[in-house]
């Protein structure tokens, strides 16, 4: 059942179009994703649904009320809505208080201490009541703001890159808090990433934007087991190469990369493709590996970027691939730029489009 | 003797023998400035915020003007009393003119431009991020402004401090408005350009040295309001 319904939305700042025509349907109690690289347009959707700002034309319906309505039916609306934002700011104030402030402004006064308690529990805060909110950490003051998102038990819980900058530990306890309000309070969820392993982990459907414009949008299991061009090359995660494939038996094909590359693909497709490989699909190694996988390639590392736990490599191979591994591979492996390795991929982890 | 030190003696002689008069004039400083202030920031809190969180045409303008006025020459504001208040003046059949209720009035032109335009700044230097804040957790326009102004409580008891400071140093329009009347309208300030003129320094120390010390336990008291704010 439709709970969100966006029409034709468009949202113009000065100049620049921030959104453009985006139509999309949520759902009662869908976790949403809304992945886009940085400047895609997702704060500025978020701000509208949460009805922060106004469109510039278009229109949102909210369980099929219009929000174009007078001041007071948006607030009626507004308040049924929790938003976590991804700039952290907090009231100079303990976080009891924090928390108290949401139920404080809609007159549920006993309430309070109740909600407070049990809300705090669930982001694991409990005992921090008197602290003063501006003296957390980074990860705390996040579950701080998620706890006020949800103090007073929103319908509708919208998250902006809400773990961007978190360590490890933090994001794997707002994405577990997240997952629990949905599942087990039927919360609708709707949160902006830029990572598309965390949508693939988190939600059940997801959007794309790309410089405002809805890329596309469905179910996550849908959207990335046909990656399209824009989610293939975004934000440089896969590597992507047009090839001519030639089907060598029924549902395996030879493609030809070009610079004396053939790899094997688990396809049926022939003629000009596109071939796409997750850099996490591929296994890396200092001598070739005997497995199953049909397609090894040996190259030369040419450049090393450290991603936090992860390193992502890219090797030449005559074409450059990108790899990544994980910090202790990269360590047991000893590499270094020229160090000379093998790629290797199964046929079917291979996406042909 | 050194009239400073004469000056000191002085001070304290008449304050632990509760001078009549001394007394009367503390307490009528304390009462001009004082009511000034107050009316100050509840006319300039009010007007700071609402020009702070709202666009309209010319609010520049008003910002300039409000700046401006923050630096008005007392004599200019008493000059300017002393004609609205006159007999001749819109406002003389009220028959002000020397009396504290004129001295007042002077003062309060000059505290509610303070309290305006640090409020304006105080309130304008809240991160918009509190705002958005604010209103995402379903707070009414009212609400809203309630809390941008507690979280920029700091600002205004600083408001409130320079205010004071100035009604309470300030000679020039007192002095042309209120007329410097023994046991009427003499004021710690007005008193002491009297004494100078008498060539009573040690007394114009003394009373230096009370007026001081005045200003001192009032800002004294707002800011320890001020840091428990803060805390808080």
């Amino acid at each position: 059942m439709t709970l969100i319904q966006v029409e034709n939305l468009t949202k113009v700042y000065g100049e620049k179009i921030a959104l453009r025509n985006i139509d999309l349907k949520i759902d009662r109690g869908d976790y949403f994703a809304v992945v886009g690289p940085s400047g895609a347009g997702k704060t500025t959707f978020l701000r509208l649904l949460d009805l922060l700002d106004e469109p510039s034309s278009g229109r949102i319906l909210f369980d099929g009320i219009d929000t174009a309505c007078p001041e007071e039916e948006r607030l009626a609306l507004r308040r049924k809505i929790g938003m976590v934002f991804q700039q952290n700011v907090m009231l100079n104030a303990s976080v009891y208080e924090n928390l108290a402030y949401p139920l404080r402004i809609r007159g549920m006064r006993n309430k309070i201490d109740a909600r407070v308690n049990e809300t705090l529990q669930l982001v694991g805060l409990t005992g921090f009541e008197r602290r003063r909110a501006l003296t957390l950490s980074g990860g705390e003051m996040q579950r701080v703001s998620l706890a006020q998102a949800l103090v007073f038990e929103p319908s509708v819980l919208l998250l902006d890159e809400p773990t961007a900058n978190l360590d490890p530990r933090n994001v794997s306890i707002i994405e577990r808090i997240v997952s629990e309000v949905n599942r087990n309070e039927g919360a609708t969820v709707v949160m902006a990433t830029h990572d598309i392993a965390q949508a693939e982990n988190t939600a059940s459907k997801v959007a794309i934007l790309r410089e405002g414009s809805l890329v596309e949008a469905g179910d996550v299991g849908q959207v990335f087991s046909k990656p399209s061009e824009f989610l293939a090359t975004f934000a440089g995660l896969w590597n992507a190469y047009p090839g001519d494939a030639v089907l060598v038996e029924d549902g395996l094909a030879v493609v030809d990369l070009g610079d004396d590359i053939r790899i094997e693909a688990a396809t049926r497709k022939k003629g000009k493709v596109t071939v796409f490989i997750r850099p996490e699909d591929i296994l890396l190694s200092t001598s070739p590996i005997q497995s199953s996988a049909r397609n090894i390639l040996k190259g030369i590392v040419t450049e090393i970027f450290d991603l936090d736990q992860l390193v992502q490599l890219k090797v030449n191979v005559g074409k450059e691939f990108a790899v990544v591994i994980t910090k202790k591979s990269f360590k047991h492996l000893k590499l270094n730029l020229e160090s000379q390795v093998y790629l290797t991929f199964k046929a079917s982890s291979i996406r042909v489009l | 003797m050194d009239p400073i030190l004469e000056g000191l003696i002085k001070a304290f002689w008449l304050l632990v023998s509760f001078d009549p008069e001394v007394y009367g004039i503390m307490f009528l400083t304390l009462r001009v400035s004082g009511i000034a202030v107050i009316l100050g920031a509840i006319l300039g809190v009010p007007t700071g915020a609402t020009v702070a969180l709202r666009e309209f045409a010319g609010k520049r303008f008003f910002i300039s003007m409000v700046n401006t006025m923050m630096g008005l020459p007392p004599v200019v504001v008493g000059l300017f009393v002393y004609l609205l208040l006159s007999s001749s003046g819109p406002l003389g059949p009220l028959q002000l003119l020397y009396t504290p209720t004129a001295m007042i009035i002077a003062q309060l032109t000059i505290a509610a431009p303070i309290v305006v335009g640090v409020t304006l700044s105080a309130v304008g230097s809240v991160d918009k991020a509190i705002r958005d804040k604010a209103l995402s957790l379903g707070a009414t326009r009212f609400q809203l402004t309630l809390t941008i102004l507690k979280e920029s409580r700091l600002g205004l008891v600083t408001a409130v401090i320079l205010a004071f400071g100035a009604a309470v140093s300030e000679v020039g329009a007192v002095m042309i408005v209120g007329g410097n009347i023994r046991w009427a309208t003499r004021v710690l300030t007005t008193a002491i350009v009297f004494e100078t003129e008498l060539g009573e320094f040690s007394v114009a120390i003394a009373l230096g040295i009370i007026l001081l010390l005045l200003a001192f336990i009032i800002n004294w008291l707002l800011t320890q309001m001020q840091w428990s704010g803060l805390r808080r």
